[in-house]
């Protein structure tokens, strides 16, 4: 090989390795477990494996518990992705006024949740989530809400883990916003004032379509990570009550490390791969579209 | 060349007079010992007392928490980081032994103090897979009858229901005088499968047949049973919501429910929490239909499949089944001893509510020993659960249960027809 063509293979040799045997080889060596049956007796001997084809994703596909998992995942997706969001940009648009003080303590105050790991954060929630003695349901009764059964209850637990997770996360987004939000030069701002742009016009017609790019890249890192859904269920509720915040990592995490059910645990992850990349794709189609419109 | 070869040689020499140097010091079998919970933390002090019997031996204990305990045990195993000897809950060894991990104890059985009539017939029995011992017994466990003698008393029955007919009559009896109250209180939390497997197999059905290969949930005697476990909720006997009770004891003191089915491990911790009901609370064993079976609970010491030093492994579980360390680890840990000579010492024999669970560990059977049984267990209970906030009637139930515990049990009936299992 070419002397000049060689070099930069050598830096490179340590970072592919490492992705090699580290990612792609366990990623190859799932996909080919999950046309498997590969379960608990196939730890001592591999005799005991079948190759059963596509009969897992088939099985998957009538698997009432697996829908349920995604009907929950797509529930949090939904309804925790854009509420992150949201929350997210209002808190970059007023930690990035020029009025505010003390700004970087809010900026650090927000971003301390990201940082903090969930199970310690997950101890506290579970006491504000109390049912009878947590903080939140005794500010709901000074407005005489209630008392609701947090974790509890089959219809509360998922909005509860909504909230753990936009609480946990905006900051991470806001962060992101806030550098957008940086970029957009003043003089946008005051040839708008100009045109007698007020408040509202501004951020309409400025910061919205200025903050495009930065909007898509939060938006699509939401619906990746959102939809990776695990730790939360895991440390708070655990899947219950009644499956009502089974996702579809924690399904797959029972169904491979409760059960020993690789095979199947492995077709899991291949479906989910396949929902993630499928909705990213088109995501980036519709932006693709917009920019040309 | 030949002075590099020299200068290697040199130092090959020196490591090996060093080693040399080293080992008429003492050298020491190191045994790794896996141990959960409890039990973990409190052996400590018998090791020093093993160690100066066997002074060859050094005996390292690593606690573990149960939770993770199944999966760390597994995934030891897969990796080859396994320990040498360790404590398996005996509903978990039928499936580490049809993986291979663990190793026949028969060998070793042949000369040694260790003998089956010294262990209770039932929990022998749980170590047991295909006619080989693959355990023994550390100590042991099973589910007994909590009554308050007060409520029933005031009934009209004067000693705890005897039978599946007097239990029933006096669980009406219960809720017919005080309508707010429960009679019985049955976890019917997920992993508790206790219950309905203790009253299947008291009516003489069976939960699996053909070689544990296919459901039998849908047999005369199994149906039964479970119809008598499922009227005891819809009747309104049974407490059915976990949020109706603040915890067991507390609605056992309250009166919320006067009856329940649990283990040794609630006895100490009654007495604890709820001093002022101690004269008016007992055990008994478990009221009868064609035997008097409860479910063989506890945890066995098994040997690990390939450990070179299987038999330094042996000579402590020899120790550790010795009747004055059982009795030791009682008084260390409170878990009832396996042997039933170290029964024989005055703090159980007068504990009026340990030596019921005597006698009810005379009458224990296993639930079935395949490695599947948690998944089937779990099973049962979700189309038991359906069935007790009548989603789903009985017959239909079963006939699901069926259905599925056959798919779980695929994997088997395939490894069984090639001899692989």
């Amino acid at each position: 090989m070419h002397r000049k063509t060689l070099i930069p293979w050598i830096f490179l040799a340590p970072a592919l390795g490492t992705l090699l045997l580290f990612f792609f080889l366990p990623v190859a060596a799932s996909l080919v477990m999950s046309f498997t049956d590969f379960d608990i007796y196939a730890i001592g001997k591999l005799a005991r494996v079948r190759f059963n084809g596509l009969e897992n994703y088939r099985r998957l596909l009538e698997d009432p518990l697996f829908w349920k998992a995604l009907l929950n995942t797509a529930y949090f997706v939904f309804a925790g992705g854009p509420l992150t969001i949201l929350v997210a940009l209002l808190t970059a648009i007023g930690l990035n006024s020029r009025r505010l003080r003390l700004r970087p303590w809010f900026r650090l105050g927000y971003f301390i949740p990201v940082i903090t790991s969930l199970v310690a954060v997950a101890v506290v929630w579970r006491y504000l989530y109390h049912p009878r003695f947590g903080l939140i349901n005794y500010i709901l009764s000074m407005f005489h809400v209630g008392s609701i059964n947090w974790l509890g209850d089959p219809q509360w637990a998922m909005p509860a883990i909504i909230i753990l997770a936009v609480w946990k996360n905006f900051g991470y987004y806001m962060m992101i916003f806030l550098a957008g939000l940086q970029t957009i030069p003043d003089y946008l701002y005051e040839a708008a004032r100009l045109d007698g742009a007020n408040w509202w016009g501004q951020f309409r017609h400025v910061t919205l379509p200025q903050l495009a790019p930065t909007t898509f890249f939060v938006t699509l890192m939401t619906l990746i990570g959102y939809f990776q859904l695990f730790a939360e269920p895991y440390v708070m509720t655990q899947g219950g009550p009644i499956n009502s915040t089974l996702s579809v990592v924690f399904y797959l995490y029972q169904q491979g490390f409760r059960w020993w059910h690789m095979g199947y645990a492995s077709a899991i992850a291949f479906m989910l791969f396949l929902i993630i990349f499928l909705l990213a794709m088109v995501q980036m189609l519709a932006r693709k579209r917009q920019e040309a419109a | 060349m030949m002075r590099r070869c020299t200068r290697v040689f040199a130092l090959l020499l020196l490591t090996a007079l060093a080693s040399a140097c080293n080992r008429p010091q003492q050298q020491r079998t190191v045994v790794n010992f896996w141990a959960m919970g409890a039990e973990g933390e409190n052996i400590r002090p018998l090791l020093a007392d093993f160690t100066a019997r066997h002074p060859d031996i050094e005996v390292r204990v690593q606690s573990i928490p149960w939770g993770a305990a199944h999966d760390l045990l597994l995934t030891a195993f897969a990796g080859g980081s396994q320990p040498d000897v360790c404590q398996l809950g005996n509903t978990w060894i039928p499936e580490f032994q049809a993986i291979g991990a663990i190793q026949s104890l028969e060998p070793f059985l042949a000369d040694s103090s260790i003998l089956p009539r010294h262990y209770f017939a039932g929990i022998w029995q749980t170590n047991i897979i295909d006619g080989s011992l693959y355990g023994i017994p550390w100590y042991v466990d099973t589910r007994v009858l909590f009554y308050r003698s007060d409520l029933l008393a005031a009934v009209g029955y004067d000693a705890p229901p005897a039978d599946w007919q007097q239990w029933r009559e006096a669980s009406q009896r219960l809720v017919a005088r005080n309508p707010e109250a429960y009679a019985l209180f049955l976890s019917t939390i997920f992993n508790d499968w206790q219950v309905p497997v203790i009253l299947i197999l008291q009516n003489g059905g069976r939960l699996l047949r053909d070689d544990d290969c296919y459901g039998a949930f849908d047999e005369a005697a199994t149906l039964e049973a479970l119809a008598f476990y499922c009227d005891f909720f819809h009747q309104r006997l049974a407490v059915k919501n976990m949020s109706e009770v603040a915890n067991i004891f507390q609605g056992f003191n309250d009166g919320v429910f006067s009856m329940m089915i649990t283990g040794p491990w609630n006895v100490n911790e009654m007495r604890k929490r709820m001093p002022g009901l101690s004269d008016r609370w007992s055990t008994a064993p478990l009221p009868r239909k064609v035997n008097g079976v409860s479910v063989a609970g506890g945890a066995s010491l098994v040997i690990f499949a390939d450990s070179p030093r299987a038999r330094e492994a042996w000579r402590f579980i020899q120790y550790l089944s010795q009747v004055n360390t059982q009795q030791a680890f009682f008084r260390l840990t409170r878990d009832l001893p396996a042997v039933r000579a170290a029964w024989h010492t005055p703090e159980i024999e007068q504990d009026r509510e340990i030596q019921t669970f005597y006698r009810q560990l005379e009458e224990v059977m296993p639930a079935p020993k395949i490695a599947e049984w948690e998944q089937v267990a779990v099973k049962m209970q979700e189309y038991l659960e359906q069935v007790l906030f009548n989603k789903l009637t009985l017959p239909e139930a079963v006939r699901l249960l069926n259905r599925d515990v056959d798919r779980i049990l695929e994997k088997r009936r395939w490894l069984r027809a090639r001899g692989l299992l």
